[in-house]
């Protein structure tokens, strides 16, 4: 067991998955010697050199759109996406190009390409660099959508996304990236898409991913404290999500409250709350709720306290369900 | 069929003409009445099969791609992009690509596929309906059609990286990658990534342009001011603007930017003066922007033309010949035609089979209640 940052965990993780493949590539803005504006990729340039570490110009469409090519050359990039604002301008790229490609060939084409995206609020940050994009991603069919919430995770995570044969996008929490946590480098390889049960309980299951386990898991504890056993599930996929604990815990519990920072509207909790609703209809005591950034664009940063979900409006949801 | 004056409106200004012949300053090797000329830097030297091979290529292509468009209008095909008026462009740069060269296509790339030796089929399923163009396309280093316009041009700079990275270049028999792209691409974001992706990492890329005058509706006066070829040098990429319509010349033209590019010499973009001589698709109404002199003008600089008047006038070829070379292509086109009639519906079960690489269970869930609920229709008939 070792003690480490997210930001640690990912880059020993990219470290192993650059040893252990010959073909995998490092690609981003600013990934080579600067080691990435978070440092992820810190180190990576100096000890694996800038053919496998690739500092590439400044151009997301041409990141995604070339790194699509390399791996029908047979190469598996793993490219940095800067901020989660700055995604867009690959749209077409990643939901017309990498997610349909393989389909289009009728399965004679794989592109094993992980596109790892740093997301969410709660830094402090200038627009366009605390925006939660997941929806759009895990709507799009081809692609596989994930997030890490702690380092272990992280550590474990990023190494298979990077050794299956389909097209990861990977979000990282990127307030969580300075937290510390253990790693077991040793441990037998975690399952990136199945979710993990973070807090067992009774009364009512919160489910959460990225940014926001941290937070359920926290409203967890201080619901103990007045005698509330809450669940508390990290989703980890969101695109294939792992339904079955989710309906396991909902059947016992009969109250769900899903928690994420991206707006409400069509967005994960919409869906989970309506597959809930299908394969729990008897067992719910209220109808699911969802805590969730608002339906507006990431305000300035001085009202992201307000826009997060927070322990707070966690507890809150919970009384609602409970009382309903 | 003389030359008539080229309708001024559309040439972007910048794009220089030659004084005597009102044609662009492009490289030419054959004329529009079929004389062949001379160039300082291009030259062409080919066996009198190669030649004689050259038109075979044309007439086929021609053939083939007129099938597609009296298929499509006998509701076997739900679209056709037709080539015509564009073959020397496909042929002579598909033709000047050695067996180790890799093809990203955009989706009228019908001639380049046959120059290619790949079976045509998979382009007419694409069009029928029948799955999405799927081919063993690594195999066969001819991608796939690419819909989204430009898409396909990061898709080429990435692989031509990946060629570079394999060591596969600096020599004679290097592997070079060429991407086919339209006016209108050029216009896209993508196609000015891919020339800044293939310059700053010397990629061996040859980008071809094949500009035929119009993007479904718009002419080049709306895509820009300053002509493909010429753009390119701004990305530090040598431009080289060529008569599309002169097989000769596209093949020179294109096999010098190959094999700069399969030496290691870095990418360049070859711009194809060329003419759609069909509407954009089928679905597509010409008369609404461009009329009949226009036509006329560039029938008057057909590519299958002038070669066949110079290939007579060498003693390559003779009427039995050409008559020959007709018969094989109606062959083709009836065997072609048969094979898309055969095209069959795909299984309901396909649309799920290939999404991922290892099927999600929600995925697989959902493809055994379509399957179910399509048997339960058919059982609820048999009942009726």
């Amino acid at each position: 067991m070792t003690t480490m940052t997210m930001v640690k965990a990912l880059n020993e993780g990219l470290r192993r998955v650059l040893e252990d493949q010959p073909k995998s590539l490092v690609m981003g803005e600013d990934v080579g010697r600067l080691g990435g504006v978070f440092r992820v990729t810190d180190g990576l340039h100096k000890d694996f050199g800038s053919d496998r570490i690739i500092d590439t110009p400044l151009a997301e469409s041409g990141i995604i759109g070339t790194a699509i090519g390399l791996a029908l050359r047979g190469y598996r990039p793993i490219c940095e996406i800067q901020f989660d604002g700055f995604v867009y301008p690959a749209f077409d790229q990643l939901v017309s190009q990498l997610a349909k490609i393989p389909n289009r060939s009728g399965g004679r084409v794989r592109l094993p390409v992980v596109v790892r995206i740093p997301f969410g609020g709660g830094i402090g940050a200038i627009e366009h660099h605390s925006e939660s994009p997941e929806a759009y991603f895990a709507h799009t069919a081809g692609l596989k959508v994930v997030t890490c919430s702690n380092p272990a995770d992280a550590y474990w995570m990023i190494q298979q996304a990077a050794t299956g044969d389909d097209p990861v996008i990977f979000f990282e929490p990127k307030r969580r990236y300075q937290a510390k946590g253990e790693v077991d480098t040793a441990a037998a390889e975690l399952d990136l898409y199945r979710a993990r049960t973070v807090r067992e309980g009774r009364t009512a299951t919160l489910i959460a991913y990225g940014p926001t386990v941290d937070v359920a898991a926290n409203a967890a504890a201080a619901a103990a404290e007045e005698g509330l056993d809450l669940e508390v599930i990290d989703l980890r996929a969101l695109s294939p999500i792992d339904w079955e604990p989710l309906f396991a815990s909902v059947r016992r519990t009969g109250h769900a409250v899903v928690v994420h920072e991206a707006p409400g509207n069509i967005g994960v909790g919409a869906e989970i709350a309506a597959r809930l609703t299908e394969e729990c209809f008897y067992s719910l005591e209220a109808p699911v709720l969802r805590v969730t950034g608002y339906d507006v664009p990431y305000p300035a940063s001085r009202l992201e306290d307000d826009y997060l979900p927070n322990l707070d409006r966690v507890l809150d949801a919970v009384d609602r369900s409970l009382e309903y | 069929m003389g030359d008539q004056p080229r309708p001024a409106k559309k040439t972007a200004k910048s794009r220089p003409k030659s004084a005597s012949t009102n044609e662009p300053e492009f490289v030419q090797l054959l004329t529009p009445e079929g004389r062949r000329v001379n160039h300082p830097d291009y030259d062409l030297n080919l066996s009198d099969e190669e030649y004689r091979g050259l038109y075979r290529d044309l007439v086929i292509t021609r053939e083939l791609d007129a099938q597609g468009t009296a298929l499509q209008r006998q509701g076997q095909l739900g679209l056709w992009p037709s080539l015509l008026g564009q073959e020397a462009a496909q042929i002579g740069s598909g033709r000047a690509l050695k067996p180790q060269d890799t093809v990203f296509p955009a989706y009228r790339e019908l001639g380049v596929q046959w120059a290619r030796g790949v079976d045509l089929l998979s382009s007419f399923a694409l069009f029928r309906g029948t799955d999405l163009g799927g081919r063993d396309v690594i195999g066969d280093r001819f991608h796939m059609y690419a819909i989204v316009i430009a898409s396909q041009t990061l898709h080429a700079a990435g692989y031509a990286m990946g060629v570079a990275k394999d060591g596969a270049v600096g020599t004679e028999d290097g592997e070079a990658v060429i991407v086919y792209h339209g006016d209108g691409a050029t216009s896209e974001g993508d196609f000015n990534e891919a020339l800044i992706w293939a310059g700053v990492f010397n990629s061996p890329l040859v980008l071809f342009c094949q500009n035929n005058q119009y993007a479904i509706s718009e002419t080049n006066a709306r895509q820009f001011r300053l002509p493909p070829y010429r753009r390119a040098e701004g990305f530090g990429v040598p431009g080289v603007l060529v008569d599309g319509n002169d097989v000769l010349a596209t093949y020179a033209v294109t096999r010098a930017a190959l094999d700069r590019a399969r030496r290691g010499e870095g990418p360049s973009l070859v711009e194809a003066y060329t003419y759609r001589m069909q509407p954009h698709t089928t679905s597509d109404d010409a008369t609404r922007y461009r009329d009949e002199a226009e036509l006329d003008f560039w029938r008057g600089k057909d590519p299958i033309v002038r070669y066949r008047k110079w290939l007579s006038s060498q003693g390559l070829g003779d009427e039995s010949f050409f008559a020959a070379i007709d018969t094989e292509a109606g062959e083709l086109v009836r065997e072609l035609r048969a094979r898309v009639m055969a095209l069959t519906d795909p299984e309901v079960s396909e649309m799920f089979d290939n999404v991922y690489a290892e099927m999600p269970s929600s995925i697989a869930a959902q493809r055994a209640e379509a399957l179910d609920f399509q048997a339960s229709l058919e059982e609820g008939s048999d009942v009726r």
